[in-house]
């Protein structure tokens, strides 16, 4: 007995979906997601790469691909979905990306990144669903909404003199010569759903032999937008869409891109990253233990070296060889406005670079320690710059250093180095690395060779001052 | 309302619950043996329902339907 049923790649019961009918789509009736859905999940369970799979959803109706695909899955910013995909593929060139989006999504919002990743040919598979509408919007044109097509931003039709054209994505790609495969499929009936089945398989199958960048695009329908019963839109896009857009192969050089045509990916060696930042891996380090995990926040005003403290740190982690983080948050002001940044050092894996609950705090000015006084954990380290701000955070809950880092950092040579007193102020509060490793790593990290004496100085003055208080 | 079904020919199951009355797999169905029921199911959709004879196992209405639960196509 022959059974035709739902794939495996497919969760059995779409548990992240809310509501009742765990088993059902939150599509509409008759809508083409469903049904591409079900082919691509057919290939994943013929191709065996359920497991190895991740499918970048897009925004769109198709924004909850993550319910129903039981692989990796990852929900990308509007039209981003590619240059996520290239991430998510570069770090991983073992995984099946698929990149999944609709036609605003791919052709409006997202049209730099579909070309762009389409023109370094990454080896993905992007699968474009057209159905000529923003549908989850309420069925405004789209890019691909055809001539006298009505719609709720077109009611009396789209019209060349004043909308532009429909955007024909599948012939302006196969321009790219990095493209390897590209084919326009259709839904609109039996014959083409046949088809797109092919084409959706060719399009994994490429990706799992290395065989580079494959675009599909199908047409499909939004029987709600279009105001259609299902069985009518279905027809509506056999009869009129096909016309507009031409269903075939626009390239196929897949069979000339044997195993291994896509680029080396070169992986992320360690050696490599040391290199770029500058911290040398090959001196004589001794494994350092590290006492507790620091999860920093490091806040006050841009050119006070905030973010540049928090590099500092990190590359004094990295030395150590333990897993860090750095990701800084500013605006876009060079000098005077707020900046802060958020370093992870830890013994284990790093899952986020965000820090939310900072078990230590840095701050230099007043807004700042307003902020985020209240994120830090309950007997947290807290170190305010105590010639700045004129307060003192709750001492019965944290651990609070009041240091005057930017009087120390004038008294040293320059003002500049208050972010260097305060580092050296936190590595004695915390007691996560010794003064002579720290000073090591800085004669590494700074980058002008004149100025390392100074951040030495400063660095020791943080650091006596909380251990000596001098 | 399959139960009826003769296990050595083709026959398809649609599960009524899962179904949303768009008519698509009667649309495709080239022997004609699937209906709409009267019936609302809990959803309020009319769902489809298989006449309980003829199928020839063809699964293209497996493929026309959207939902990846609703039919289940057995062909021995």
């Amino acid at each position: 007995m022959k059974t035709t049923t739902k794939a495996t790649a497919f969760y059995n019961v779409f548990e992240r979906k809310g509501g009742p009918h765990k088993e059902t789509t939150h599509y509409c009736p008759g809508c083409g997601h469903g049904n591409v859905h079900k082919m691509i999940a057919e290939a994943m369970d013929d191709l065996g790469i359920n497991d190895k799979t991740v499918f970048v959803s897009p925004v769109g109706c198709s924004v909850f691909g993550y319910y129903y695909f039981d692989c990796g899955n990852f929900q990308a910013a509007h039209g981003r979905a590619p240059a996520v995909a290239t991430g998510i593929k570069r770090a991983n060139p073992d995984s099946v990306v698929i990149s999944y989006q609709g036609d605003g999504d791919l052709a409006a919002i997202g049209t730099a990144e579909t070309l762009h990743a389409a023109n370094r040919g990454e080896n993905i598979t992007v699968f474009f669903v057209n159905n000529a509408i923003y549908g989850m919007t309420g069925g405004q044109m789209a890019p691909t909404t055809l001539i006298e097509q009505k719609t709720a931003t077109t009611p009396r039709g789209r019209v060349e003199s004043e909308h532009g054209n429909p955007i024909k994505m599948a012939e302006i790609i196969s321009t790219l010569p990095a493209a390897t495969y590209v084919e326009r499929v259709a839904i609109g009936n039996s014959k083409h759903i046949m088809k797109a089945r092919k084409a959706i398989r060719k399009a994994l199958k490429n990706q799992v032999e290395n065989r580079g960048y494959s675009f599909v695009e199908i047409l499909s329908v939004c029987p709600t937008g279009w105001k259609m019963d299902s069985p009518d839109a279905r027809d509506w896009l056999t009869d009129q869409m096909i016309e507009a857009f031409p269903l075939g192969v626009y390239k196929d050089e897949s069979s000339e891109r044997e195993d291994g045509w896509y680029r080396d990916v070169k992986p992320f060696v360690p050696a490599e990253l040391n290199k770029y930042f500058g911290v040398n891996a090959e001196a004589d380090v001794a494994p350092v233990d590290l006492k507790k995990d620091l999860f920093c926040k490091f806040a006050g005003f841009g050119g006070q070296g905030i973010l540049t403290m928090g590099l500092f740190l990190a590359q004094i982690g990295m030395r150590a060889d333990h897993n860090v983080s750095w990701i800084p948050a500013y605006g876009p002001e060079m000098r005077g406005g707020t900046a802060n940044c958020s370093v992870n050092v830890s013994n284990k894996r790093i899952g986020t670079p965000l820090v939310e609950r900072p078990n230590v705090m840095v701050a230099m000015n007043l807004p700042s320690l307003e902020m985020f006084e209240k994120d830090v954990v309950d007997g947290g380290v807290i170190l305010v710059d105590s010639g700045i701000v004129d307060k003192t955070p709750d001492t019965d809950r944290l651990d609070v250093v009041m240091i005057p880092a930017t009087e120390i950092a004038d008294e040293v040579g320059t003002p500049k180095v208050a972010n260097v007193v305060m580092l050296g102020a936190m590595i004695a509060a915390t007691d996560a690395y010794s003064l002579d490793f720290v000073s090591e790593t800085l004669k590494v990290v700074v980058k002008k060779k004149n100025l390392i004496d100074m951040n030495l100085a400063a660095l020791q003055r943080g650091y006596d001052f909380v251990k000596n208080g001098s | 309302m399959d139960t009826t079904v003769k296990k050595d020919s083709p026959f398809i199951e649609i599960t009524g619950e899962l179904c949303k009355g768009c008519k698509l797999c009667i649309d495709v169905c080239p022997k004609g043996v699937i209906a709409i029921s009267d019936q609302l199911n809990s959803s309020s959709y009319h769902p489809a329902y298989y006449v309980g004879a003829d199928c020839t196992g063809c699964t293209l209405c497996f493929y026309a339907c959207p939902e990846p639960a609703a039919i289940k196509v057995f062909k021995p």
